[in-house]
Formats: structure tokens, sequence, C-alpha cells
């Protein structure tokens, strides 16, 4: 079992003051909330808390504005069908080309039902051109769906200026704020965004939880509907124990948020920056102004990102790659395709990303492997000349496969 | 993280035999830094044996890949160049107790590296039939590139026809809607339209026979399932022609456009599959010129039985 855990991006440790709060309602709490027996007060209680929780960690006007669903993809699957069953003569969605799988797979699949799909594309650092979105609003268009902060960058968007655009073209706006929410400070009410999607195990509440802010007065249709849960619009039993660990995790969110930008952000800078100087032909990919703390995306020339992360977890690290090969797929990561890193890096793109839980001792434990790893790899490499200890020029004319 | 074997992860962390074999008189590469595989073999042959002496291997790719490589060079050390040739990718999978299925591609490029070598050595042109098409079935790693030519050449209509044709989604079925929208696209260039409740073509009765059969009532039985593949090969140029079998295996003559075509071993996997649903046993097709010298020798001991 590796020890230093550098994949928060992907899930996160559930913070043992969230476990301790949800324990009471698998035990003595067990009431469904929406009897009328005792069993039921202190259930119902402790939801209506965990919703004020939510709202103040992202500063939305009222608590009936937070939805709980089971996860990150519930909520943008909501947003989106919702926003299109609501608008039937609309057809058009706005999106980008680098977000999550969870609004990708479904956007694609709308396409097929007949919807035009706008998938923005982004420049080399990740940047969206806010001219050509400009552009694409109309009164064709049902929903904006652009995430909050990427997932393998870390590299931010303007939401909060793109959801003033889309409202004054009459536009909704929807943002997947999955690695956004907790890490950065937000103030919903003083924003045009209509929905926002929240997942909790990605700030250390357990998986199987999320939340869709829905802002008073947006038109709105159930995915599921059933019983009158969520003021019916989300029907089902609420997942009580987990509802207060999110909201237990966003007050504690709140109590860190500073933490996570500085002592976190240092960490991950040092990471970097030592990675950079002890390791020619790396580079970090993203927006570097404009990135999330924790979060860093370094893309190791002529080598592959699963041999790299198997040679990291042996060294007792976890961190995660956007290579082709995690997934089984024959392209690289969508994002980086995106941001045009050319074939002889986007295959070797290592995300590390930090939580409150590491150390600046972890950090030097990374930096003292790394670039022995990187050095055997390359080794092994055809695009390498080990000789020289240097790329071999032009790779792609120096390695000849008998069919191109 | 994948489930890989101990060998894997033995040739992964241990790779044996890396880098470029000094003075390397055939060398194979294969791959390139798009698509994330590459490999380049070089081996040094003796001349006048035709075995070789030493293989290396450079390769770029994931952990499957560099183990691949490592184990390929082990196998074929001290092989002859026509006894390397015979090394599959199964024999690399098998040799590393196994691949995950999405991970067989990594074997193939093995191969495929030894078939460049050695044509490299003989002065052949070397052509693979690997296609670059997205992987859908990862059960069978079979990508759309090959199902869409199936669905062209076998004019197959449903996704149970795939299956039958190629295998893929015959696993786990979660391809099973990428299948769909491949055979929409083709039929939709064929002019038809994809009809999912659609009859499978040329559905053969299932037809388990209560009394075990003579051998020649079973040979017939196989003959008569293999001329139904007839009509549909030869109007592609091709033939197929029964020459013998032994125990289980049917061994088969492709003739014509068949011979030789880079698709002839999936048409064989679907004479497998429609023999095995018409015989209820499992039978294998193999094409005759690997028939074993032996066996035609000893054909009364071979097993009729």
């Amino acid at each position: 079992m590796p020890d230093i855990y550098l994949d928060n991006n992907a899930t996160t440790k559930v913070d043992s003051a969230v476990v301790d709060a949800m324990i009471p309602f698998f035990t003595e709490q067990f009431g469904n909330p929406s009897s009328i027996h005792r069993f039921a007060d202190g259930v119902a209680k402790a939801i209506k808390k965990a919703r004020s929780q939510v709202q103040e960690l992202i500063g939305a006007e009222h608590d009936s504005e937070i939805i709980f669903t089971s996860c990150g993809t519930e909520s943008d699957s909501t947003a989106i069908l919702s926003a299109i069953k609501a608008q039937p003569n609309r057809k058009e969605i706005i999106t980008t080309a680098v977000e999550h799988p969870a609004i990708l797979n479904l956007v694609d699949n709308l396409e097929k039902e007949g919807y035009t799909i706008h998938r923005m594309p982004v420049d080399k650092c990740g940047r969206l051109n806010l001219e050509a979105y400009k552009n694409l609003l109309s009164d064709q268009v049902a929903i904006v769906s652009v995430m909050w902060a990427n997932n393998e960058t870390g590299t931010i968007f303007p939401v909060v200026e793109m959801a003033e655009m889309a409202n004054a073209a009459g536009v909704m706006f929807h943002t997947d704020a999955v690695q956004a929410v907790g890490k950065i400070p937000m103030m919903l009410q003083d924003t045009k965004i209509d929905m926002l999607s929240i997942s909790g195990h990605k700030l250390h509440a357990p998986k199987g939880i999320g939340v869709l802010y829905l802002r008073r007065g947006t038109r709105y249709r159930p995915l599921l509907r059933g019983g009158h849960q969520e003021r019916g619009r989300r029907a089902g039993t609420e997942n009580t124990a987990s509802i207060v660990g999110l909201g237990k995790a966003c007050e504690l969110a709140i109590e860190h948020m500073e933490y996570e930008n500085v002592q976190v952000k240092a960490m991950r800078d040092r990471l970097e920056q030592g990675i950079v100087a002890a390791i020619p032909h790396c580079f970090i990919t993203g927006d570097l102004n404009n990135r999330l703390p924790n979060t860093t995306d370094i893309a190791f020339e002529y080598i592959e990102g699963e041999a790299i992360l198997m040679l990291l977890n042996k060294a007792g690290i976890a961190a995660s790659s956007g290579s082709a090969c995690t997934s089984g797929s024959l392209e690289p990561s969508h994002v980086m395709r995106a941001m045009d890193i050319p074939y002889t890096a986007a295959h070797g793109t290592i995300r590390f990303s930090f939580s409150r839980y590491n150390s600046m001792s972890e950090v030097d434990e990374v930096l003292k492997v790394m670039p022995s790893i990187v050095a055997t790899l390359r080794k092994l490499s055809p695009y390498w000349d080990s000789i020289n200890n240097e790329p071999v020029a032009d790779p792609e004319q120096a390695f000849q496969p008998t069919y191109a | 993280m994948w489930d890989y074997s101990d060998k894997v992860k033995d040739h992964f962390f241990n790779p044996k035999n890396a880098g470029a074999v000094e003075g390397a008189n055939a060398i194979g590469e294969v791959g390139s830094i798009s698509c994330g595989d590459a490999l380049r073999l070089t081996l040094k042959v003796n001349e006048d044996s035709e075995i070789i002496e030493d293989a290396g291997f450079q390769t770029f790719g994931c952990g499957s890949a560099i183990a691949s490589s490592s184990v390929l060079t082990e196998i074929i050390k001290g092989l002859t160049l026509d006894d390397a040739l015979k090394v599959t990718n199964q024999d690399i999978a098998a040799e590393l107790d196994g691949l995950p299925p999405e991970k067989m591609h990594c074997s193939v490029m093995g191969r495929e590296a030894l078939q460049a070598a050695v044509a490299n050595y003989r002065g052949e042109e070397w052509k693979d039939d690997h296609e670059e098409g997205a992987l859908v079935c990862k059960c069978f790693a079979i990508d759309a590139v090959m199902i869409e030519e199936m669905v062209w050449a076998n004019k197959l209509r449903t996704v149970e026809d795939v299956t039958n044709f190629t295998k893929a989604g015959g696993g786990c079925a979660a391809c099973h809607e990428d299948i769909e929208a491949i055979l929409e696209k083709v039929l939709k260039e064929r002019g038809e339209t994809f009809d999912p409740s659609a009859a499978p073509i040329e559905k053969v009765e299932a037809k388990v026979e209560k009394k075990p059969l003579t051998n020649l009532q079973r040979i017939k039985k196989i003959e008569e399932v293999i001329m139904s593949f007839r009509p549909q090969l030869m109007a592609d140029g091709g033939d197929v022609e029964l020459v013998e079998v032994i125990g289980n295996t049917a061994y088969v003559n492709m003739t014509g456009a068949c011979s030789g075509c880079q698709m002839s071993s999936m048409t064989i996997a679907g004479i497998q599959q429609r023999l095995m649903e018409v015989m209820a046993e499992f039978i294998k097709v193999v094409p005759a010129s690997q028939m074993p010298a032996a066996e035609l020798v000893n054909i009364k001991e071979a097993g009729h039985a």
C-alpha cells in the first residue's frame, strides 16, 4: 500500500470528524426523515443543518437551493437534462472540450438525439476564448455547462463572468464545480450561476453523496420522480449519514480554506519546482497563473504515464495519469489533446493532487525518487538517446515503424 | 491499477535485454509515439544457422508493453527465425501468466515487431494488419475498424452477428451500445436501417443430436457447415475447403482472395463459432498449413474415436 497519497483529485480521505458526525446516523438516529414520529425528528434536523452547512460553503442565498443527490455525475446529468426538458424548443448546448466524462459522455449522447453541441476548444494553456463564447450564446441554447476547475490540470475557468454573459443572453448556466468546491472561495448569491454540481468525496466526505445547487426561480425538471423528498426535486429516501457527513465536511472546508491556499499550495509549488529543476524535458500543463492550489499536472516527455505510476507505486507514492494506458484506449487524455500537448509529452503526464493531509516531507520523498524513475524509463525508450542522455533528434523520423 | 500477474511486474521492474543489441542485423519497429506504444526490436542472427543469438528491445509504453517486450526477447533467444515466427501473441501473454484483456494489444505489438524484424533480416517487405481504430470490445481487444470491416464483408445486421463473427461483445456486453452505433453507421452507408430486433443473418439452428454421431456423420456435418460459408466467401473472390478433421480440430484451406487476406483469421473464427453452435461441442478450426506432418502419417491413431 502506498504511504504517500497524492491523488486527491480522484478521491480524498474521509475526515475523522466527518466519520464521527456520521456514525450516530447508522446506529441511534436511524429514523426515516420523512416519518412523523420521534425517530425522525433528529434526523430531519440533521439534514437541515447539513443543508445550511453546504449553503454557507458555496455562499448560496437560500438553504432550499441545496438538493442532495448521489454524486457529482447525477448532479451534472440532472442539471443538463432538466434544462433541455424545461425548454424543449432550445436544441443547442454549449460546453468545453475539456469537461469531465460526466458531461462529455452525456452531451455525446444528446448529440445522437439531435442536439447541437458546441464544445469550446482551449488554447495551449487550457484557456477559453470568451469572445468566441459570446458568439455562441443565442436563444437556441438550452444550457451552458462549463467546469469551474479542470480535474487534470486544475485550470480555473472564469465561470462567474461566463454566467453573467449567459444570463445577459437569456441562457441558463451550469458549472461542474466538483474540483473547485472547498478549495477556492465562492459566493454564489453574488453570481448568475443557475446550477452547480458538488461531489462529497472530493472534499473529505464519503463517496456516494453529491449536491445540485439550484438557484431559486430556475426552471427545473427532476431526474428522479417519486416521493416528495428534497421538495419533490429529487425523489428517494435521503442518504442521511452521508448528507450529515457532507455537511460536516463543508464546515471543515471553510475552516481549512486558507490552509489549502497557503500551505497546501506551498507543497504543490515546491514539488513542481523541484521536479522541473531536477528533470530535463518535463513541463507543467495548464494555466499556471490560474489554477487550483492543490493540483499540478506534469508532462514527462518520451515516456509513458502508466509505467511512471507503477514505479511511483513501488516507491510508495500514489498519483495519477492522464495516459491512455490507464484507461485502455489508445488516445491520451482528451484534456491534453485539447491543449494540443505534443504526443511526445501527452502520454507521459502525471497529476499530483494534494490535500491538507500531506506534508512537506512527503514532497521531499517524491523529489528524491522522481529523477531516477524518469531516467529508468527513458533508458528503455526508443525515443531517448541513452548515450548522450537526450531525446533522439526528431523522434518521429528517427523511429521508422513498418507501418505508419 | 491493472491486475497484473507477478510475472508482468517482474519483467517490468527487472526488464531483460533492454537496449539495442550491438551489431544487430535485424531490426523491427512497430507502433508510434502518437498511439502511445512503440517497440524497436533488435536481433543478432547467426547467418549460417539463422539462430537468434541475441535480442534487445527499446519500448515506449505502459508497464505491460515493457513486460511483453522483455519476455519476447527471452522467448526468442536461441530459436531459429522460422521457429521464432511461430511465436504468437498468445504465447507472449501466456509466458507472462496472462495480460488483462485491454492490454492484449501489447503482446500483439511484440509479435508484430518480431515479424517486422525477420522481414527486415530477409529483405522482405512486411505489412501488418494492425489498425488504429478505437478499442470497442475490451474483453477480446477488438477495435472499431475490424468490426466495421466485418460488418461490411459479411453483411452483418445485428449485435449478435457481430459477436458471432468477431467475438466482440461476447464478454461483458458493455460495448453493445458502441457496436450498435457501428452497425447504424455502416448500414446507413449501405442504404439500410439498423433494426435491433432483426433476426441474425443465416441463423443456423443449433441441432443437438440425441444419438452420438459416427465419424462419417460427424465429418459430413462439419463439411455441411463449412459449405454454408462458401457462397459468401466466393462472392468476395475467395473460398474454403475442409481438408481433415482430427479429434476436435478441423483443418481448412482458405483459397482465392481468402488466402492471405488480412481478415482470414476472423473468417476462420466465424466458421469455428458456427461449427460449435451446430455441433454443440468444442471445435477448433485451423488452417491446413498448420496440420502437423506426423498426424498425416499416424492418422489412424490420431483419435477419430
